[in-house]
């Protein structure tokens, strides 16, 4: 477990600086900077702009400072809002997608686990063709469907929920069920498919045979292998749900931080796109590391292995 | 399946795949989507970028079959057209991370040791970086190219790909028919593209069956941000965000494209499903 924890921490470090370097040199060399605005700025304020962030100094000088404040934690000032740190910007807009994640991942496993156990449980009955062709059709409705979808039922028409914004728990309703269906949708049929292999799984068997109720076995025997599927897949799925989260927050306009990264890199604004690429990154490589860990402690076998 | 020495696996398939009845009725579909989105512009007198400032927002009725959009341009030629561009997505982006993944994973496969672990070891760190950060980088900061998406999106969907093929190569590469290759003495190539390659097949044509619905959801996000097709060109993703912003206006406009999309989608994710019953009957579920 220690050695798992290690070996990922050594190989972090270098695929993050891959990313940074790519990114850096792939924001550079791309056509366009952050004061090519619009509004035509006179050239000579332009000259003292770059100057003062640095940008008129040979790019591979550039790169090394730009490294060195990195390893000591500092992601440099946004050049579109330059009394802005990148930090504090990623600091304001995170929470907004943490909660959207979190709520979606909530919702995504309270439907999917159950839906998927009782079809699972009661297999070729109705109570297995229902959800499972329910989940089919969750898979195939992508989120920019569903969601303009449910906030012309639900809003539009109804007037249950505010159709747009983030202000308060009642618009956190729709954005995350948007996202969450999507996700319950996979994780039925993944804890279905695993469920019915544990269930004829011989310690079942015994388990049934020395009397246990069906709940029980369930919930107590069969489980811990059969939820294996579904904690592999949360890896991709934390990912999905970043990259769900800027569809999301483009169709409810909520002020996350997938709406900051792509505002920002159509505004060349360099540090807050590295910034943001660097902390979804970590956040990535952070999140598989707990994956794997929760697999390890799960599976005996995986366990020994790693 | 014209000659009688056909292979008998891919009859075997076939004939598995037959009697599955959603898979069929996913084939059909899926080929009548493919055959309306190739004949549309046969099928309808308006082009994809023809306005009528006349007959903005009509609903669908018998001259604009699925109605029009704010500049009167027919939904049904927009939609058709768009199947075309999607599809064509689709396909070409699988293709391109078919043909990465499928020499990478046997290369991999095939040579082992150290090579393979290096390899794989690439391929993990790839599957743990944000790649579709990079892909909306790429497409945000060098302009909405459209050869640079299907590039972008086939090297992001090729990982799979590359570890399915390297664990199936490493299955077979001890087999007898390889090893009696190797005796008869054919040069590595050989082996790799005539002997094994063949027998890889099955697994390939399932994970490309399911490669190509993502691939298409890829672009089609990539559209919806407005970072795929760019107007007057239409894909399904680009009219869906069309449509959705102006469904209180216009529900139609969501609709039609939509429901091709998702129906697209669907076709095919059951189609996969069906292959892998067919094609590889001991790996098929419950």
């Amino acid at each position: 477990m220690r050695k798992l924890i290690i070996s990922r921490v050594l190989q972090a470090v270098p695929t993050l600086w891959v990313i940074a370097t790519l990114t850096f040199f792939m924001t550079r060399y791309a056509p366009g900077g952050p004061f090519d605005s619009e509004r035509a700025i006179p050239e000579e304020i332009k000259i003292k702009l770059q100057s003062h962030f640095g940008l008129d100094r040979p790019l591979f000088d550039q790169y090394l400072l730009y490294l060195k404040n990195l390893l000591q934690g500092d992601l440099g000032p946004s050049f579109k809002y330059p009394e802005w740190e990148v930090s504090e910007l990623i600091a304001t807009a995170f929470p907004v997608s943490l909660t959207l994640g979190l709520l979606s991942l909530l919702i995504a496993l309270m439907v999917g686990i159950p839906a998927g156990m009782i079809a699972a449980l009661r297999k070729n009955s109705w109570v297995d063709y229902l959800p499972m062709s329910l989940s089919m059709a969750g898979i195939c409705l992508p989120t920019f469907v569903l969601g303009p979808l449910l906030i012309y039922a639900l809003s539009t028409q109804l007037g249950m929920f505010p159709p747009l914004g983030w202000y308060g728990p009642a618009d956190w309703v729709l954005p995350s069920l948007t996202l969450g269906l999507f996700y319950a949708a996979y994780i039925a049929r993944l804890t279905r498919a695993g469920m019915l292999e544990t269930l004829q799984q011989d310690y079942v068997r015994t388990a049934r045979a020395k009397g246990a109720k069906s709940w029980r076995i369930l919930t107590k025997h069969a489980a811990r292998g059969g939820l294996l599927p579904v904690v592999t897949f949360l890896g991709p799925a934390f990912a999905g749900l970043i990259t769900g989260s800027f569809v999301i927050e483009s169709i409810f306009f909520i002020p996350g931080l997938g709406k900051f990264f792509v505002t920002a890199a159509f505004n060349r604004d360099y540090t807050m796109v590295l910034g943001t690429v660097l902390f979804y990154a970590s956040l990535i490589i952070l999140l598989n590391l707990l994956v794997d860990l929760l697999q390890a402690w799960l599976d005996p076998k995986a366990r020994q292995e790693k | 399946m014209s000659s009688t020495h056909s292979s008998s696996l891919g009859r075997d398939a076939w004939l598995r795949l037959r009697a599955n009845k959603m898979a069929m009725a996913s084939l059909f579909l899926l080929a009548a989507v493919a055959l309306i989105s190739l004949l549309g512009p046969l099928l309808c007198s308006y082009s994809y970028d023809q306005q009528n400032l006349d007959r903005v927002f009509q609903s669908p009725d018998t001259t604009h079959l699925f109605g029009t959009d704010n500049l009167g341009r027919d939904l049904f030629a927009r939609t058709t057209y768009g199947g075309r561009i999607s599809l064509a997505v689709g396909l070409l982006a699988t293709l391109v991370s078919l043909v990465i993944g499928v020499t990478y994973g046997m290369l991999s496969g095939y040579c082992g040791g150290r090579l393979d672990a290096w390899m794989m070891r690439l391929v993990d760190v790839l599957y743990s970086l944000p790649f579709i950060i990079f892909v909306i980088l790429l497409m945000v900061l060098f302009g909405r190219n459209f050869l640079l998406l299907f590039l972008a999106i086939g090297a992001v969907e090729w990982l799979t790909m590359a570890r399915i093929t390297r664990a199936q190569t490493i299955n077979l590469k001890n087999a007898e028919f390889i090893e009696a290759a190797r005796a008869l003495g054919y040069s590595h190539l050989r082996i790799l593209f005539h002997h094994l390659l063949p027998n890889l097949i099955g697994p390939i044509i399932i994970y490309a069956t399911l490669t190509v619905p993502a691939v298409m959801l890829l672009e089609s996000v990539l559209s919806f941000l407005g970072l795929g097709v760019q107007a007057p060109m239409s894909s399904w993703g680009s009219l869906i965000k069309e449509g959705a912003e102006k469904m209180d206006a216009a529900p139609w406009l969501l609709f039609f494209p939509g429901m091709f999309f998702c129906l697209t989608l669907f076709a095919l994710n059951f189609l996969g499903d069906g292959l892998r019953d067919a094609l590889d009957p001991k790996s098929s579920k419950d």
